[in-house]
């Protein structure tokens, strides 16, 4: 992330020590004092908020999340904990349910993550002509960014319904069979993944295109010129080109991915905090939440928290080596 | 997507400027037309739903063209879901974390972009690493600060986490790094003018757009949120989100399909018209936000 999104440093404003030019046009001693205090506070001052809303909503809770993995706690009394080591995590790696809901996830997320950024580069590819009507084709790809997780969620339930959805029945007129979107693992699987698509193609698509636009256009003549194909100016410039857009949309469809949890509740309809009757679409967010709420036992929830996010670091740390190894290849 | 021969490349060799910018020929316009359709029917029917009978959205097959129940249909979900309630609270809620998350943002984008001080590489890369750290993950002890001060089901509990993002602050450092001359800023410290000062006299006026961007961003992005409100407050005091998924478990109420659709039409409705009118600058907004690496 911090590789692909790091900071120019051209434009460094001038730096710290330097004295400033009110101290120069001899002002009061204390007026310069001041001066200097501002100078070096400010900035701090300015950053602050943000590093303590981070800190006491993001990073404490983490870490105390940490602490309570370690500990028994019940969610009505939650001041005592009992010490239980590693107990939650080896209860917790023996449990049928939470390999399922790891391979739930798992492939929720691929299916939602690879169909969704790959349309969404198609997309952008063709929005990038000279079109009529542009703007108008970009709001409406996305629209469904603006319908909330909940709201596409209950759509989506009426037109996957297996008896009387609009999927079904344009299905059944191309000849197909009956498919039941609620209780199957594959098809409900497909449905949730088509949900998160749909809401996340054009987001990613305007992103790529944005990137496409700030490719030099004499790339493309020179390639012209070369007699290369559309096709192959699309995979020989336009991708590499924005290849640090495209991780970047990687890293934060793959960090949504793991978290999911609206879709697959509200899928689930009545019984959607066990990821439906069988658990078929029970998701890691879906088992954390289930274990720490209805059953009230914080500490394996917890255990699942963690959990994710060793998952997240060891996803973290795969792209960095694979990331290292391409840009140690010669760019052609 | 467009077949290529070999006359056709033969053609573009004799037109330089081809690639990027070509003109977009009846397939671009048939996929791209599609897309739109896919993107916009779900709402469509949505709407359909919501003007109808539960027994017509029932039946089978759906209907496509919109009945005459929206009234009844919204009455319903404005009496038994506290539809009032919780657009009234999602506007407050939105509307907060998007003013205070633009003004720190600002302040912090500002001194990472414009402001010398020690440490400001590691500490915008710090920014920037944070937005890996999904904020799910906390959200069990966040429930037991938030509960053990009293705010449980109340609206303070969901704005304080969110008052400014890593997002916002990262989107504001890109934009003001290069719409704000250095020298503007040297040339106001000469004139002796502190730091807040320049902040309110020379940067706001330069930062106005991208701010009016940002707010926008942030209170789509707040109004939309789910998992934070979903496990904090309940149906007594809801946002909007919190109430669909009520509407949407089904056993609490007796609420038939139709009803259930008319809920996710009201929610969604004041972001559709926010984005009818303003849409081109949030496309705008998203786009600047992500390229500029």
């Amino acid at each position: 992330m911090a590789s692909t999104l790091r900071a120019p440093a051209e434009d460094s404003p001038p730096p710290p020590d330097r004295p400033g030019p009110a101290a120069a046009a001899g002002r009061p001693a204390w007026r310069s004092r001041l001066h200097r205090l501002d100078l070096k506070a400010s900035p701090y001052v300015f950053i602050a908020p943000f590093f303590l809303c981070f800190a006491v909503f993001g990073l404490f809770p983490l870490v105390w999340t940490g602490w309570l993995s370690l500990h028994r706690v019940d969610l009505l009394t939650p001041d005592v904990a009992e010490w239980r080591g590693f107990g939650n995590y080896t209860r917790l790696w023996a449990t049928d349910q939470f390999w399922n809901a790891l391979r739930n996830t798992v492939t929720i997320g691929v299916l939602s993550t690879v169909p969704q950024l790959l349309m969404a580069l198609v997309l952008a590819h063709l929005l990038n002509y000279r079109l009529r009507g542009r703007g108008l084709l970009r709001v409406a790809v996305l629209a469904p960014y603006a319908t909330s997780i909940a709201a596409a969620t209950l759509v989506f339930v009426q037109l996957f319904n297996p008896d009387y959805g609009l999927v079904n029945w344009c299905l059944s007129g191309l000849g197909l069979a009956h498919t039941d979107w609620y209780a199957d693992t594959w098809p409900s699987q497909i449905a949730i993944a088509t949900i998160v698509t749909w809401r996340w193609t054009g987001y990613n698509a305007l992103i790529y295109l944005a990137a496409m636009q700030a490719v030099p256009k004499d790339l493309y003549e020179a390639a012209a010129l070369d007699g290369a194909s559309r096709w192959q100016q699309f995979t020989r410039i336009t991708v590499p080109s924005i290849r640090p857009t495209i991780l970047f949309t990687v890293v934060v469809s793959t960090i949504g991915a793991t978290q999911l949890f609206g879709e697959p509740l509200l899928f689930g309809g009545g019984v959607g905090v066990s990821g439906g009757s069988a658990h078929q679409f029970q998701t890691l967010g879906l088992y954390m939440y289930e274990l720490g709420w209805p059953s009230r036992q914080l500490g394996r929830a917890s255990a699942v928290a963690w959990t994710m996010l060793l998952l997240l670091l060891l996803i973290g740390a795969v792209r960095y080596l694979f990331a290292r190894r391409h840009r140690l290849e010669p760019k052609g | 997507m467009a077949a290529t021969t070999a006359p056709g490349a033969l053609r573009r060799r004799l037109r330089p400027g081809a690639g990027a910018q070509d003109k977009a020929g009846p397939v671009t316009y048939l996929v791209l037309g599609l897309a739109a359709v896919v993107s916009l029917f779900p709402l469509y029917w949505t709407f359909v739903a919501a003007t109808s009978t539960g027994d017509r959205v029932a039946q089978s097959p759906p209907p496509l063209v919109p009945g005459g129940e929206l009234w009844n249909n919204v009455r319903t979900v404005w009496d038994q879901a506290d539809m009032g309630t919780a657009l009234l609270n999602s506007t407050v809620v939105a509307g907060c974390v998007a003013l205070s998350t633009v003004l720190f943002a600002t302040l912090a984008g500002f001194a990472f972009a414009k402001l010398a001080f020690r440490g400001r590489g590691a500490l915008l890369s710090l920014v920037v690493a944070t937005m890996t750290i999904p904020p799910q993950l906390g959200v069990i002890p966040l429930y037991r600060i938030v509960t053990g001060l009293g705010w449980g089901n109340h609206l303070q509990a969901v704005v304080l986490p969110s008052l400014v993002a890593a997002f916002g602050v990262f989107f504001m450092r890109q934009f003001l790094a290069e719409a704000v001359p250095t020298e503007l800023i040297e040339a106001a410290r000469v004139d002796g003018a502190h730091s807040l000062r320049i902040v309110w006299h020379v940067v706001l006026p330069i930062a106005r757009p991208a701010m009016a961007v940002l707010g926008m961003l942030v209170f789509v992005q707040s109004w939309n949120d789910f998992f934070w409100p979903f496990v904090v407050l309940t149906q007594q005091n809801p946002t909007v989100q919190v109430a669909l998924a009520g509407i949407g478990g089904g056993s609490a109420y007796e609420i038939n399909q139709a009803v259930i659709m008319t809920g996710a039409l009201v929610g969604t409705l004041p972001l559709l018209l926010v984005f009818a009118v303003l849409g081109r600058h949030i496309v705008g907004g998203i786009t600047a936000g992500a390229v500029k690496s």
